[in-house]
């Protein structure tokens, strides 16, 4: 592995995490954003379900691809197959889970059956087909945008627990002010649009 | 009004899925820079809608109830992928406007939510109507939204200038941030108005998936879970009691 493909995959990481950020500025996965943002705990929670359950899907969808679908010229089927298997992964990674760790089920067990529908991994999966990333990129890129995502839950977690003190206008109490935090946290990620 | 009428009023106007159920929140808050690219996706969903709806309905009485979800995501995701190889072939500029975004309708939880909640116990007929009514009412809501954004942020509507030359873009409107101020604005007024809203709770909750909000959906699902955990723990804590008491009694 040379300097120039370690160089590269690095820029990748940082702009999947910081300047194209899933939820701030695709727009994925915004209903676990606004819905699981009310405590740091588990919003961090689901940003490690979020981390694990991405980053294996976007490895076990590209080797399908690069595999399976592309050689037969099957590619049109992508969206169906993707999804089938990302809804199968998600079973199967929680069937493993409640049987050799229970530890790690009671920790990450609640959170895996609210991501199937969560479009975030379907979106990766997509988006490493589409810009045709190697087997080692796509897997960086699944990890550096649940990163993102978890970062950006995680912040706005910790915003809303303070929020709960705060007097806010009878109108913009509920989901109104969750999403002027989201409003102004998009504005500061505008921030590293400079970074690669 | 006959029942095929009620079926678009409901859908446009009474449940419309943006204004009043707040479903299908990333296309809405992604795609919503311009009124155009409102237009493409809401027509595209309603395309998948529309189709989808026809296709359980004829098919709900030959569907398993165990395996119905995974043959929902079949049917759904084959029509996506059906509509997204005629935009490729017919208007290749809007694919390449809504790009991801397109795939993506497979998650959307209008589609998902109209399928089980109406396309499986209604007739053909209805569940048509029903579907037509829906993706109107999101295609309506998305380019009246993509209108206030691209009015406000380029000056334009449908890309024709029709703001006085004085007037500055806010360009921050048709950029990430502003797609979740106008939600916010928009969500705010309805609480102010006290207008029906999945989001306020004015809104009594539906027969629709998640009681119709989007939002919610995850954190019932994760409280309903948590409620499991808690009553597993429970009960592996009053066996463990009652084997050391029979061992004490030994």
């Amino acid at each position: 592995m040379n300097s120039e493909y370690f160089v590269k995959l690095l820029l990748i990481l940082i702009s999947a995490a910081f300047v194209n950020n899933v939820i701030l500025s695709q727009f994925l996965g915004i209903c676990s954003f606004v819905g699981i943002s009310n405590k740091i705990k588990t919003a961090t929670g689901m940003g490690f379900a979020v981390i694990f359950v991405i980053t294996v899907a976007s490895a076990i969808a590209s080797l399908i691809y690069k595999a399976i679908l592309y050689p037969l010229e099957l590619d049109y089927l992508k969206t169906i197959v993707f999804i089938m298997v990302i809804a199968c992964l998600v079973q199967f990674v929680e069937m493993v889970i409640k049987k050799f760790s229970p530890s790690l089920y009671n920790a990450l067990g609640v959170y895996l059956p609210l991501i199937t529908t969560n479009c975030a991994v379907l979106g990766v999966a997509l988006i490493n087909v589409d810009k045709e990333f190697d087997l080692l990129t796509s897997i960086i890129n699944g990890f550096g945008t649940a990163i993102g995502f978890t970062i950006a839950i995680v912040l706005m977690a910790g915003i809303r627990e303070r929020l709960e003190y705060n007097d806010i206008t009878k109108s913009f109490k509920g989901s109104p002010i969750v999403l002027i935090t989201a409003t102004l946290m998009a504005m500061a990620f505008y921030g590293f649009a400079g970074l690669v | 009004m006959n029942k095929y009428m009620e079926r678009l009023y409901n859908g446009v106007v009474k449940e419309n899925p943006i204004f009043i159920m707040m479903l299908g929140m990333c296309p809405t808050l992604a795609v919503t820079t311009s009124a155009l690219n409102g237009a493409g996706m809401g027509l595209s969903t309603t395309a998948v809608l529309v189709a989808a709806n026809v296709l359980i309905s004829a098919l709900r009485k030959f569907i398993p109830d165990k395996v119905r979800m995974p043959s929902y995501i079949v049917v759904v995701a084959s029509l996506v992928t059906i509509v997204q190889l005629l935009l490729q072939a017919y208007i290749p500029s809007v694919n390449e406007a809504l790009g991801i975004y397109i795939p993506l309708i497979v998650v959307n939880c209008i589609i998902f939510g109209r399928v089980e909640a109406y396309a499986a116990k209604n007739t053909v007929g209805l569940a048509m109507f029903d579907g037509i009514g829906m993706g109107l009412g999101f295609t309506v809501a998305l380019i009246l939204i993509g209108a206030f954004r691209e009015l406000l942020g380029a000056g334009t509507l449908f890309g024709y200038g029709i703001m006085p030359e004085a007037f500055e873009p806010i360009t921050i409107f048709v950029q990430a941030p502003g797609a979740f101020l106008v939600l916010a604005l928009l969500t705010a007024l309805q609480n102010k108005l006290q207008l029906p809203s999945a989001t306020n709770g004015s809104r009594k909750k539906s027969d629709l998936a998640c009681g119709g909000n989007c939002a919610n959906c995850s954190s019932e699902t994760y409280a309903a879970f948590h409620n499991d955990l808690d009553k597993a723990k429970e009960i592996a804590a009053t066996v463990e009691k009652n084997a050391k008491k029979a061992k004490k009694e030994d």
